[in-house]
Order: C-alpha cells, then structure tokens, then sequence
C-alpha cells in the first residue's frame, strides 16, 4: 500500500488539484459559492483576488483590444506564479484537458500503440510555438483572440461548469489525436498555451533534480515524461531540468525506485551542482 | 557539404524554411476561415452595456462571470452547437429574458470591460434603464392587436411601461364600433429587455427583439429634420459626396448663360 502511495502520490495529488479547482469552478455556477468564480480565461477568488489567462490577455493585445485594469491585475497574479514558482504546472496540475491526454497516453502504451508507430515521432515539438506566433498573427488581422475561438481547453472547462454542448467532440478529437496520431500529441507537440507556458516557466523556481550517482539507468522516467527531451541528462550528469517544457508533473519522481530524482529549488539546486 | 538525402545544408535550410512557411501559411488560412465563419453571427443578444460587437469580439474573455451573477439565469455561454461566438454570452429573449435588475450584477464583474460600467451609469449610479441590449419589433401581421384583438400583454410586461411602448388608439373601420389597441415602440426608451417577447401570447412571438444594428435603419446625411433643433446639428458632421462633370465645374449660372444655351437663341 505505501509503495503504491510512493509510486502515484503526484499523480493523485494533481487529479485532486485539477478535480478540486473543477468542483469550486462548478458550484461556483452551480451553487452560488464565491471560492472561485469565472473559468480558466479569468476568474475571481472570494470576490477578491482576479486571477487572468496570460495568453488570452496577449492575444487581446494584439487583437488590438484595451486591456482593463482588473484584467491587468489578474495578469500579473497568475504570470508571478507561473514565472517565479510553478514553471508550466498548469499544464499537469491544473489543465482539464491533462487528464484526457494522459488517459491517451496511458491507453496507447496499454494497447501497444507505441510499438506500432515506433519511437520515432513525425512531428516537431516547436510546432507549439508556431502555432502560438499564428495565433497571434491571426489575433492581429482578424481582429479576435484567435485560440480562445478554437482552444478545446476552454470548451472543456467552460463545458463542465457552463454546459457542455458538442463540446465533448472537441475532446474526443484531442483524445483519439492523441492515441491514434501522435503519441502526446496535443499538449506536448501543438497546444500554444503550452508553449505559451514552456517559455513563461523557463525560469521558474520549482524543478526536478536529476542525480546521476542514484540512477540505474531504467529508464522509466522517460517513459512515463510526456515531454521526455527534458530528461536528456538522465544517466548521464547530474543537472536540474532546466527546460521550460518540463510541466513539472512529477511522473518520473514517483516512478523512479531510486532516487535519482527529485523535487528542488533552481538555486539549490544549482549550489548543489557547483559544490561537486 | 551533401547529407544522407544528397541535399546540401544550403538547400535543406530553405526547403525547411519554405516548409515552415508553408505550413504555417496554411494552417493560418484554415485557422482564419474557421474564426471568420464563427464569429459572423449578427442576430445574437448580449448583456446589459456590452461594447460594439466587433470590439466585444476582441475584449471579451468569455470568463462567464456575467452569466454566473446573473440572479435569473439569463445569460448563457454559447456552447459548440449554439452557432453563436463561442464562449461569448447572450440571451434569448422567448426563453428568459433580462429582468433589468437595478443593480446590474452582470456589468461590474466584468474583468476586461467587454461590459461597460459607465454605458449604464447616469450621475455616478448605476441605471439599467438606460442599457441598449436591442430593440423590439412588431410585426403587425402577427400581431392579434393589429387584428383588433385586445391584447396588451406586451405593453404591461414592458417594464418601461408608457415609455418603450405605448398604446396607439385607432378606430376599427371594420366593425365599425370598436377600437384597434395598437402597441407601438419607442426606440428612444426600449433597452431590448425582451419581457416583451417573453410575455407575447402568439405561438411565435408576434413582437420580437432584434439587435440594434438590425433592427434599425439609417436616414443619413442627405435627410435632416429641418424642423428639429437637434437633428438639424448633425448638418456640421454632415459628408456629401461631391461629383464634378463638365457642366459642374463652372457655377450654375454661369453655365446656363454661356456656351449651353448658345444654339438656342440662333
């Protein structure tokens, strides 16, 4: 029981997150609560703190829009914890969509799906951030905030607390992509938020730590990483995972039997390296 | 230098640049078509002071703030398959309309100002009588009233009652002793609540509100209200197209008493 507990306590504690900020969002709605109102795009907690979607915000900029000062405010919250602390932790603690994708995922290994398709993948990681540049060329000349007209993230998660409509086709699309097209296709190849987030976390303080002296070189971090590049070092040095694209989701954490990897501070962790 | 496909690095950097290009060209261009169709709805209801709706478009972040204060459950999110903006709210009148509560909970929520505080504030407080959600319209066909049927459901729902619509009172030729009770809308004063069309009693409402932009029409500058003070002030903001032909160039007179009339007089 305590080895299943050491194998899936991230993965737990992220379902509760994602399911909790869900369930708040909801009986927002539904039941009036004032614990966290609005959406992913911009919401208000206890009626006092805004909180607003970056993203959203640049592609308003460059719709040419006049960004509010409550908007700007909630900006500034969100982008402080994401910059300063979580990295990309929206991606895997807060993201609806991560549970679909990562249920695609854990299918296709199931199913033997990457043994079919192989290791080698037919798209680019950088496709996210050509997607977010056009998405805000497309801002530019249309006029509207591109993404958020298409972003199957907001179809979900407005779905689930506002009705959900055929938005549940949005989904299924993203999870069949996902299976049968492109292993972590979605979130780890085109989602502009999450390249949005890759660049924005870049510097944050939250990272995995990677101590070569641990490993056994099993390698089950990079199979469970949905963004397994991160992990370039494993095996062979000791070093923080300083990419961006690393949504901090703590998979290769629980999954390694040997410490090899852990949760640290950019600073410390660094220190650490120096002191060798 | 040649790699495994004979290609040199100089051509393979311009085919992967062409191909990003290319790519991208082509995905935008599908990505653009697509936003164009969804956000090209016109006949869509939007919340109490709501900006222009090319601008509401751009600022709103469909947060759904708006739709969660409102006490009626007015206001919906558009869902994929309501054919409207996605995520953008509105209301649909017949359904529910807006009950013009006095203190507007919808409006200050909102975070971007997509909903406009001050276009629904009259000396520093709030005043929902002056909100522009649309305009309601009568269609006479339809309408029981226009039949000389007394009905006037619409006028007593109106919650500007004597104001957004009133009461026209015309002899019924057709009976030859009864009157025709017919309800008629004010532009001026209609907010576009819809109580009206809510409370209609025809299978289809008989009067129906409309976004603005639709509904109305518009005189232009050709067309002033001599008679009328203010509407004669728009003379000073007034365009006229100007077209110069051969006879314009000079002054009217001038040209009726030189070279046009010559032949005449021979």
């Amino acid at each position: 029981m305590k080895s299943l507990w050491n194998h899936y306590r991230y993965l737990i504690l992220r379902r509760v997150t994602q399911l909790g900020l869900l369930f708040l969002y909801f009986g927002a709605n539904a039941w009036g609560w004032t614990m966290l109102q609005g959406n992913l795009s911009s919401s208000i907690i206890l009626n006092v703190v805004p909180m607003s979607d970056p993203y959203a915000a640049l592609q308003m900029l460059a719709a040419g829009a006049i960004l509010a000062t409550d908007l700007l405010v909630g900006v500034a919250v969100v982008t402080f914890f994401y910059f300063i602390i979580g990295g990309r932790a929206f991606c895997s603690w807060v993201c609806p969509i991560n549970m679909v994708t990562d249920f695609a995922a854990f299918v296709r290994e199931l199913i033997g799906m990457n043994k079919l398709t192989g290791v080698k993948q037919p798209a680019s990681r950088n496709l996210r951030y050509w997607v977010l540049g056009l998405s805000l060329v497309i801002s530019a000349i249309m006029g509207v905030t591109a993404f958020e007209f298409i972003s199957p993230i907001s179809m979900l998660h407005r779905g689930i607390i506002f009705g959900m409509g055929f938005g549940w086709m949005a989904v299924l699309v993203i999870f069949l992509f996902d299976l049968f097209v492109l292993k972590n296709g979605w979130c780890g190849h085109i989602c502009p938020l999450g390249g949005f987030y890759s660049i924005l976390g870049k510097f944050s303080l939250i990272r995995v730590h990677h101590s070569e002296e641990n490993c056994t070189l099993c390698m089950k971090c990079k199979v469970v990483c949905p963004e397994n590049q991160v992990l370039y070092m494993v095996g062979k040095e000791s070093l923080p995972v300083l990419s961006g694209e690393c949504t901090n989701c703590a998979r290769c954490i629980e999954v390694c039997d040997d410490d090899a990897l852990n949760f640290s501070i950019r600073s410390m962790a660094q220190n650490k390296k120096m002191g060798e | 230098m040649k790699t495994k496909a004979g290609l040199s690095d100089r051509r393979k950097f311009i085919l992967n640049m062409a191909r990003g290009i290319g790519l991208a060209s082509m995905g935008g261009f599908i990505w653009s078509a697509f936003i164009d169709e969804v956000t090209a709805s016109q006949l869509i209801l939007r919340p109490p002071g709501a900006i222009g709706e090319k601008d509401f478009l751009k600022t709103c972040i469909k947060c759904g703030l708006c739709a969660e204060a409102c006490p009626y459950d007015t206001l919906l999110l558009a869902k994929p398959g309501d054919h409207e903006p996605l995520g953008t709210p509105y209301f649909m009148p017949r359904d529910t309309p807006c009950y013009m509560c006095t203190d507007i909970p919808c409006v200050p929520v909102c975070p971007t100002g997509a909903l406009d505080v001050s276009s629904v504030t009259t000396d520093g407080h709030l005043d929902i009588n002056i909100a522009d959600m649309g305009l309601a319209v009568v269609d006479e066909q339809s309408c029981i009233a226009f039949w000389g049927i007394q009905c006037d459901a619409c006028y007593r729902a109106c919650p500007l009652l004597g104001h957004a619509i009133t009461i026209e009172y015309n002899k019924n030729e057709r009976t030859g002793k009864h009157a025709f009770m017919k309800p008629i809308v004010h532009a001026d004063a209609c907010t576009g609540c819809g109580l009206c069309e809510h409370a209609c009693v025809t299978e289809k409402p008989a009067i129906h509100i409309l976004p603005r932009e639709v509904a109305q029409g518009k005189a232009g500058d050709y067309y002033i209200k001599g008679w009328d003070k203010k509407d004669e002030k728009r003379l000073k903001d007034a365009h006229a197209i100007h077209t110069t032909t051969e006879i314009s160039k000079e002054k009217a007179a001038d040209k009726l008493n030189g070279d046009l009339l010559e032949g005449l007089y021979e």
